[in-house]
């Protein structure tokens, strides 16, 4: 048969193909190509689907749809395939407590491990698979699922510009899961921390990162206290010190929220700053014992861990106020100049150019300033972003190298056939997916420095990528190699759905090539690593 | 007083600096390996100055003991300075000669964001943001003699900043399988590949980068194992096995060294080691610090091993984008410093001394009170290996680091390397 996939191949190339080549530099987007930039830029890139609908309704009425649905702030209910996957990880539904109760549970188990073969016979084996190893086992399992949480919504969740932002500030406020218990953190840090609020305040995020027990412990806060401290028993009395014990300040956290999190590294501050503003923030730390069990917070501000000191900061005298000094800093720096521009040439950055134009940055941190009492604070600034003509330029059109995340993602969104189930388009594990994140130098939960990983061209293209996509590009197309008809059908449908995406080159290489061929070439194409 | 103001007079465009001949370039076939430290390792605990007097009063639980006083004791360097007793697989190459510390040296910016940093020491001008290139990449394309797609190789998933730049660089891939048979060297694969990426103006150059440089690391390689290079380092082959990061790195640097010393053309490589931010529980001879040294030392002999013979014509430098504090922080870690340790390894290296002026940890004598100064600019060091060992002149040395913006200086120390 002249299938439906063919014909809709024909009808979708043809007329935007002539578009491309005759178009100027300077001339505005057409409507197909506003679809797809709005697909590629607020979303994980187009499925075959997607281009089904916007065949259907019409570029221009469907963006409008897809525009309205993501920035308004309506509630998108997530698919039943989806919501079932997610809903079958039973480590998503544990509070902070319950978590690091697993990580100790873990811990101690390999301090008993380690005793019994001290105390016993020695190992033969200690590469023996069958042996008990409780990280394996306890730990892991977490960081899995909230891995799998993280890929499988960005893959099919509607919600695409809430994914897309949920990675943006979880690297905005990064924690690692390779440092002690924030593994079992990272999923309960990005549900509780990050998703609630990427559509809401910027101080309200900014202080649930600061409170969430991840971040108290990645950049040591939750150690850090007054120097020359002692901590007292139960009744006041002075115990004896014990060398193991923090009897001082740890500068870690304050030069990153201050560096990374709001002003920025030319924000305007010192190292005497950074050393003030690590006293104010003594004793914000977090209780280990889980003993609330009621799904509280594990923050706790201990007044004894707290530098009583009265501080000089950013210019001005803080008096000693407990609790009160880091919850006016947090104030004070949500609401700072410095802080708005740097968010807004972070997002401008992300979402239009990797070096975004400087009136565009000034009018987002304006507005950044002008919505910050409003409690959607941040969409406000996203649709301040979606409305610019920056980002609907020609020169941002395809302008951006992805990161091997976004290329994963928008490998297998595009992969996924729109008369298939959704349930049977996901994959069934994450692990490979996870494995190719790590070869390519981005492991997901797994960028050690607090900055996260950046989003620019200078970051990840390089030889090495170029070699790893066109192997990930073949490793996923490997089902079809013998069927040259099958295969057929899967490069027409890619074809298809990427459209004003690809050069007149890329289509013209990929006809020329053997059935097998085609989908890789599609995928390794300079097009597809762009968005 | 007078004297070093004269120097500094004279050094402060090393085109007329200490030398005072204005140097031509020189082709040669010799090699420069840099590992970078990311996270800003603490100096103080690899070369440690045992003798100076406020070095244990500064680090109550982290200190490590004089040499002399059993396996958690220093080893001794010289009457002033002790190796840290992880590193112990370095100490025959201290021994040999191969192996020298440039001490109390850094980037001139007091900047103490890791990131600005790092990326100071990359650009190789430190306090200069607009720079768009590294340094090594310019070294690449001032380098005397003919390109190739694999004089310079880096080593990692991803093109670090000091690389970047309009000359190409290969990759190496991490782990075992780097020169295994991938997608993109099946030739059909690679035919139709080329005619798209041909015409494309940004990311051509990356791709021809990708398949020559791979071609020429898999001939170089496939002459390795026909002459049985794998058996000749005498390394345990179950290095390859086992964790990520610390442990792999010795089998990386080990693979690394093979190429250069099988690639007749390759002259540059660089990778890098992360998680070196002890803010926390750092610890002295055993613990965080220690155990991840310990790797780093396993790891640069693996490299020498690696090298084989070609260690004789190679300078290894070993860098962080700056220190840690002097004074152990409130939770025995330290926190972010100034001045730090570069090391040198190799055969024409004039090993087994502490260069560098030290200028004590003397509270009058530390930068802001708190931090080891920096006397030794980084670039000093590296200019001197560009010029003595690779063999640039002026003209190709003022493309790398260039000298209009900031009054650096020519290194001024003893001899870094062994005169030829």
């Amino acid at each position: 048969m002249m299938t439906r996939r063919q014909g809709l191949a024909a009808a979708l190339l043809t007329p935007w193909m002539r578009g491309v080549w005759a178009a100027d530099a300077a001339a505005p987007l057409g409507d197909q190509e506003r679809a797809l930039h709005a697909l590629e830029r607020l979303g994980f890139g187009p499925r075959p689907a997607d281009s089904e609908t916007i065949l259907a309704q019409g570029p221009g009425a469907w963006l409008k749809g897809f525009l309205g649905a993501q920035l308004q702030g309506a509630r998108i209910d997530l698919p039943d395939a989806l919501d079932q996957r997610l809903a079958a990880e039973d480590t998503a539904r544990l509070d902070q407590g319950e978590l690091y109760e697993r990580f100790r549970r873990a811990q101690q188990l390999e301090r008993e491990l380690k005793k019994a073969q001290t105390d016993g016979d020695k190992a033969d084996d200690k590469d023996d698979k069958a042996a008990p190893n409780p990280r394996r086992e306890l730990v892991r399992p977490v960081v899995i699922q909230a891995s799998e949480q993280r890929l499988l919504r960005a893959l099919a969740s509607p919600a695409q510009l809430e994914e897309v932002l949920v990675d943006f500030w979880f690297n905005h406020f990064n924690v690692y899961a390779g440092k002690g218990p924030v593994s079992v953190w990272v999923g309960s840090y990005e549900r509780e921390a990050i998703r609630p609020n990427v559509f809401g305040s910027f101080r309200a995020m900014l202080g649930a990162t600061a409170k969430h027990p991840a971040m108290l412990f990645y950049l040591d806060n939750a150690q850090s206290v007054a120097a020359n401290f002692h901590p007292r028993g139960r009744f006041g009395a002075s115990r004896p010190a014990n060398p193991k014990q923090a009897n001082g300040l740890n500068e870690n956290y304050a030069r990153e929220l201050m560096e990374l999190h709001t002003l920025g590294v030319d924000g305007g501050y010192t190292q005497r700053d950074v050393t003030e503003l690590a006293r104010m923030l003594t004793g914000w730390t977090f209780d280990p014992k889980p003993s609330w069990g009621d799904g509280a917070s594990l923050f706790r501000f201990v007044d004894q861990r707290h530098d009583q000191g009265r501080k000089h900061w950013l210019g001005r005298t803080v008096e000693p106020n407990g609790q009160g000094e880091g919850e006016m800093a947090l104030d004070v720096l949500a609401a700072h100049p410095s802080t708005a521009r740097h968010i807004g040439f972070q997002l401008a950055q992300a979402f239009v150019a990797d070096e975004p134009p400087p009136a565009l940055v000034q009018r987002l941190a304006d507005r950044f300033i002008a919505a910050k009492d409003s409690r959607t604070q941040l969409r406000d600034v996203m649709q301040e972003l979606v409305q610019s003509d920056e980002f609907w330029s020609r020169e941002a059109f395809r302008a951006k190298f992805k990161s091997p995340y976004r290329y994963v993602l928008s490998s297998l969104r595009v992969l996924a056939p729109a008369d298939m189930a959704l349930a049977d388009t996901l994959p069934r594990e994450v692990q490979p997916l996870l494995g190719a994140l790590n070869q390519a130098g981005m492991p997901l939960y797994g960028s050690v420095t607090p900055d996260g990983y950046k989003n620019t061209a200078a970051a990840w293209q390089n030889p090495e990528a170029l070699t790893q996509r066109v192997q990930l590009a073949q490793t996923l197309n490997k089902r079809f190699d013998k069927r040259p008809a099958l295969a057929t059908r899967e490069s027409d449908m890619v074809l298809a759905t990427l459209g004003p995406l690809l050069s007149a080159s890329t289509i013209a290489s990929v006809r020329g090539a053997t059935p097998d061929l085609r989908t890789p070439l599609l995928l390794g194409s300079p097009d597809f690593m762009r968005f | 007083m007078q004297r070093r103001h004269l120097l500094q007079l004279a050094g402060w465009t090393w085109l007329s600096g200490a030398t005072a001949v204005a140097r031509a370039a020189a082709p040669t076939q010799n090699k420069l390996v840099v590992v970078m430290l990311r996270g800003a390792v603490d100096g103080l605990s690899i070369v440690a100055p045992y003798g100076d007097p406020h070095y244990a009063q500064s680090r109550d639980t982290i200190r490590l003991a004089a040499p002399g006083g059993g396996d958690a004791s220093l080893l001794q360097l010289d009457g002033l300075f002790g190796l840290n007793p992880a590193l112990s697989p370095l100490l025959p190459y201290w021994q040999r000669g191969q192996l020298g510390f440039v001490h109390a040296s850094g980037s001139p910016d007091p900047t103490r964001s890791h990131f600005d940093a790092q990326d100071y020491m990359e650009s190789g001008t430190p306090g200069l943001k607009s720079t768009g290139d590294g340094w090594l990449n310019r070294l690449l394309q001032a380098l005397p003699g003919p390109a190739a797609p694999t004089r310079a190789v880096n080593m990692g998933a991803t093109l670090p900043r000091i690389f970047s730049g309009t000359a190409e660089v290969a990759s190496l891939g991490l782990g075992p399988k780097a020169f295994a048979h991938e997608a993109i060297d099946d030739p059909r694969m690679q035919a139709a590949l080329a005619s798209m990426y041909a015409k494309d103006s940004q990311l051509g150059h990356t791709f021809d980068a990708a398949t020559e440089g791979r071609g020429e690391m898999q001939r170089s390689m496939a002459a390795d194992a026909a002459t049985g290079g794998d058996d000749k380092t005498g390394m345990d082959p179950r290095i390859d096995r086992g964790a990520p990061s610390a442990s792999g790195f010795a089998a990386d640097a080990q693979r690394l060294g093979r190429l250069i010393q099988r690639d007749p053309h390759t002259q540059l490589a660089f990778t890098s080691v992360g998680g070196w931010d002890t803010h926390i529980n750092q610890g002295g001879a055993k613990g965080q610090l220690a155990g991840k040294l310990a790797a780093l030392g396993r790891g640069l002999d693996a490299l020498a091993q690696g090298l084989g013979p070609a260690l004789d014509n190679t300078v290894v430098v070993v860098m962080s984008e700056f220190g840690r504090t002097v004074r152990e922080n409130g939770t025995h870690g330290t926190d972010h410093g100034r001045g730090n340790v570069m090391w040198l390894l190799g055969g024409p290296v004039n090993g087994g001394h502490v260069h560098g002026e030290w200028p004590g940890l003397d509270t009058a004598a530390l930068a802001d009170g708190r931090d080891l100064a920096v006397v030794s600019d980084f670039r000093s060091v590296l200019a001197n290996i560009a010029q003595r060992h690779l063999g640039l002149g002026d003209a190709q040395l003022a493309q790398v680091f260039p000298a209009e913006h900031e009054r650096w200086s020519a290194w001024r120390g003893a001899a870094l390397l062994r005169t030829a």
